[in-house]
């Protein structure tokens, strides 16, 4: 029942046919990839607030794209530049004229926007009284930017004004999985026949001295603050904890047959996309890993895969204990003892450290780049192993390989898990 | 409407507003012959009048303790909706049936601590090294668990491990529309066979004033008394009431239902959503679309539930064009009486509307739009 555009289930098989990224390696496909084969490290010291008191001081901020100080604001101007990227690289112009499925962070107003509040605001009266103080302030004068930079809606609003989306935006955050969650409901609208094509966009420009402490008070963030291109460790005995980042990525998905209509190159296909949920813990995965695997699976079942026609994974591995010995475990309660180890996996978190919400769609991005130039990025700063992980993490360089079917993962607070298995178009 | 397995059908509902808990409330609002007696407090964020939580046994719903020490109001009103609708559908506890569902909560942000809030401001009022005195205050004041309080997708998150549905678990933000799409997306997924049960909804607490800011920030809010929903005056008052609510939904393929025996309250019949400019005739002509798109006509017993934001001129505007377009049709506006409820708005009026249509007919045409 399958023909060329549809896949086993004789669903339209779904395209990729421009893609844009933006991290702290660069902005762009090209400088991106060149940084992340030659194993460079985007983590960096933190300069965008002062870290004194801090217990981390580090992270993959992006300070490179100029846009106003708050997270909506970077949020969109790094999206922004990779759906730039990503439309060109489709040889789209003018209104996109399809659905957007936007990951984007849950934000907070800056401090720097309360304190101008507390400024213009009525002293304080009485205990705990700081937003009726705040109220009584906007009463006397509104502050149109403060909305726009506090509302959920704002990034796809500005997204779908300047590119044309149609039909409400789609805005979501599965935390970690968020990036892979946007690519999953592009390729579930696809299939649908609601849409020839969908424009999913991630991005994460949330780092601020707030955001940093609330992670390290539960204990996710490394504080291997020196040096700072060396605390990011996947799968190493001391790793301590994950480097968080900034960056966007953007995919174009497009039916295959549209895309072969219009005469579009294809640089790769989602095949199939997974996810389940765990009721194990707010923060912490079943420790049998069961949601993970059931995730994995799901996915590989999505594409019409068995577990022997895989043949590169883009791991999640975040650097932090607990996942990257859960994403061990699940990896091979799926794939087995035996064919564990010759399946190369590699986390590009050791170097661009954990863009969050963004994270899914950026490696979802280099995935498929992986496939495109047959070169697998290494996994970096993997001096001490963990004995307890016995993976093929490309270690500390790049690797050739014909590559024509990848895994990537993603697991996240609040139970969740998402999974992506990507394929080189069909010959 | 002839029937078929993909239908999308109604089968669980768990609604809490300023009106009360579960289905009694409500229908006694709705079908009652007096005028609904609005519960309206203007005095908890006053000058605002907000519609608030009503009295809520949260065990009812999170029997354990610890669980409810890990979320504040607006998670432990989601998790307390989402039982009552899978109660309400005869499939709490069903590990069959809970490990397999879908679910896709619209979520905003959570509480802030006031407290801490208020003492970093004060402090910050006398020094000038404002960042350092955040690092301060922030690392040794702020409790580790409030960031889960505070994370959008951990409704979801709380509602997998307290409800344990666990099929998938998908957030949707952006205020009102993360309402709207996360209904059509639940829909679309069931009518296309990518989905046989989803738990879908939301939950929104009004009498938070770090939400109110974001509101006023634009005027949007009105202030003093509250005033009937199309009738709010323009001057120096946004025309915004915010409501609390908790809206969920156990939304079934017909065949998925049938089969396991479930009652069917109704099907719906269409779901569209859509945003843009209004100026120039823009907003009627989409509203005409969305209305058309949906399937609905205005046919003897339907009704348009509306859930206006209560901005002045907007909400004048759509319901200058529901009379116009639909002009045998009543027009109910339900944000006049629970207030509005953000990302829990779209979720509410479906529930509502339900609940109104079992004197008329099953089939439940909806259709809105963000009107803001």
């Amino acid at each position: 029942m399958s023909s060329k555009f549809t896949d086993h289930l004789g669903r339209p098989l779904v395209a990729v046919t421009g893609m844009g990224v933006v991290t702290s390696l660069g902005r762009g496909l090209k400088d991106n990839w060149e940084r992340l084969t030659a194993g460079v490290s985007g983590i960096h010291g933190i300069s965008r607030f002062p870290t004194e008191l801090l217990s981390t001081r580090i992270a993959g901020t992006v300070d490179f794209i100029p846009s106003d100080p708050n997270p909506v604001a970077r949020s969109y101007a790094f999206a922004e530049a990779t759906i730039e990227e990503a439309l060109e690289m489709a040889g789209l112009s003018g209104d996109f004229d399809a659905p957007l499925f936007l990951a984007a962070p849950p934000v907070e107003p800056e401090w720097s926007m309360r304190f101008n509040l507390g400024d213009r605001a009525p002293p304080p009266k009485e205990d705990n009284d700081v937003y009726v103080r705040f109220l009584a302030a906007m009463r006397e004068q509104a502050d149109p930017a403060f909305h726009e930079a506090v509302m959920f809606g704002s990034i796809s609003e500005r997204i779908a004004d300047r590119f044309g989306t149609r039909g409400l935006p789609v805005t979501l955050s599965t935390a970690c999985a968020s990036g892979a969650t946007a690519i999953q409901l592009g390729v579930e609208a696809i299939r649908q026949g609601r849409t020839d094509k969908a424009m999913t966009v991630a991005t994460d420009g949330s780092v601020t001295a707030e955001a940093l402490v609330r992670f390290s008070l539960l204990s996710a963030l490394s504080t291997q603050n020196d040096p700072p291109e060396k605390a990011s460790k996947p799968f190493s005995k001391d790793r301590d904890g994950f480097v968080i980042a900034e960056g966007a990525a953007t995919l174009i998905l497009e039916s295959l047959e549209a895309a072969h209509a219009r005469g579009a190159k294809v640089y790769g296909i989602i095949r199939g996309c997974g996810e389940k949920a765990d009721h194990f813990h707010r923060t912490r995965s079943s420790p049998d890993g069961g949601p993970a695997i059931a995730t994995i699976r799901a996915a590989l079942e999505d594409a019409g895969l068995g577990i022997d026609s895989l043949d590169y994974i883009n791991a999640h591995g975040t650097s932090t204990p607990e996942n990257d010995k859960m994403e061990y475990s699940a990896l091979k309660a799926v794939f087995g003892d035996e064919l564990m180890p010759s399946i190369p996996l590699s986390s590009n978190k050791s170097m661009i450290g954990h863009a969050l919400t963004a994270a899914g769609a950026v490696e979802a991005v280099f995935s498929l780049q992986t496939m495109l130039t047959g070169v697998l990025p290494p996994t970096i700063n993997y001096i001490n192993p963990d004995p307890t992980i016995d993976l093929d993490v490309v270690p500390n360089t790049a690797r050739n390989a014909s590559v024509s079917s990848v895994l990537s993962s993603s697991f996240g607070f609040g139970g969740q898990n998402a999974c992506l298995v990507m394929t080189r178009e069909p010959s | 409407m002839t029937k078929s397995d993909n239908d999308v059908v109604v089968t669980g509902i768990g609604l809490v507003t300023s009106f009360g808990v579960g289905q009694a409330p409500h229908v006694a609002m709705l079908t009652g012959s007096a005028t609904p007696a609005v519960n309206v407090d203007s005095e908890i964020c006053a000058p605002y009048p907000v519609h608030p939580l009503p009295e809520i046994d949260w065990k009812d719903q999170i029997p354990k303790r610890g669980d409810q020490r890990q979320m504040e109001n607006w998670q432990r009103l989601g998790v307390y909706a989402a039982g009552l609708a899978l109660d309400d559908a005869g499939v709490k506890g069903n590990e069959d049936i809970c490990s397999t569902m879908d679910m896709i909560v619209a979520a905003g942000g959570g509480e802030r601590d006031i407290a801490v809030d208020t003492m970093i401001i004060n402090e910050g009022l006398e020094r000038s090294d404002r960042e350092i005195l955040l690092n301060e205050k922030l690392t040794t004041e702020l409790r580790p668990t409030l960031f889960l309080a505070q994370l959008a997708n951990l409704v979801a998150g709380n509602i997998s491990i307290v409800q344990k549905v666990t099929g998938s678990s998908r957030t949707f933000m952006g205020e009102e529309a993360a309402g709207i799409s996360a209904v059509a997306t639940a829909y679309a997924r069931i009518l296309a066979g990518q989905s046989t049960h989803t738990l879908v909804g939301g939950a929104f607490v009004a009498e938070r004033r770090d939400i109110l800011l974001m509101l006023e920030a634009v005027h949007a809010l009105s202030r003093g008394a509250r005033a009937p929903l199309w009738d709010r005056a323009a001057e120096d008052d946004g025309g915004m009431v915010m409501g609390s609510a908790g809206a969920f939904l156990v939304l079934e393929s017909r065949a998925y239902a049938e089969t396991r025996g479930a009652h069917i309250y109704a099907t719906i019949s269409g779901v569209e959503g859509d945003r843009g400019k209004r100026d120039e005739g823009r907003l009627e002509k989409r509203l005409g679309r969305l209305f058309a798109d949906a399937g609905f006509e205005g046919g003897e017993g339907d009704v348009v539930f509306s859930g206006a934001t209560g901005l002045t001129a907007l909400t004048k505007r759509e319901a200058d064009f529901v009379k116009q377009a639909f002009p045998d049709t009543p027009l109910r506006g339900y944000t006049g009486i629970t207030g509005h409820a953000m990302e829990a708005n779209f979720p509410s009026v479906l529930r509502l509307a339900r609940w109104r249509s079992t004197t008329r007919h099953r089939s439940l045409s909806s259709m809105t739009v963000k009107d803001r």
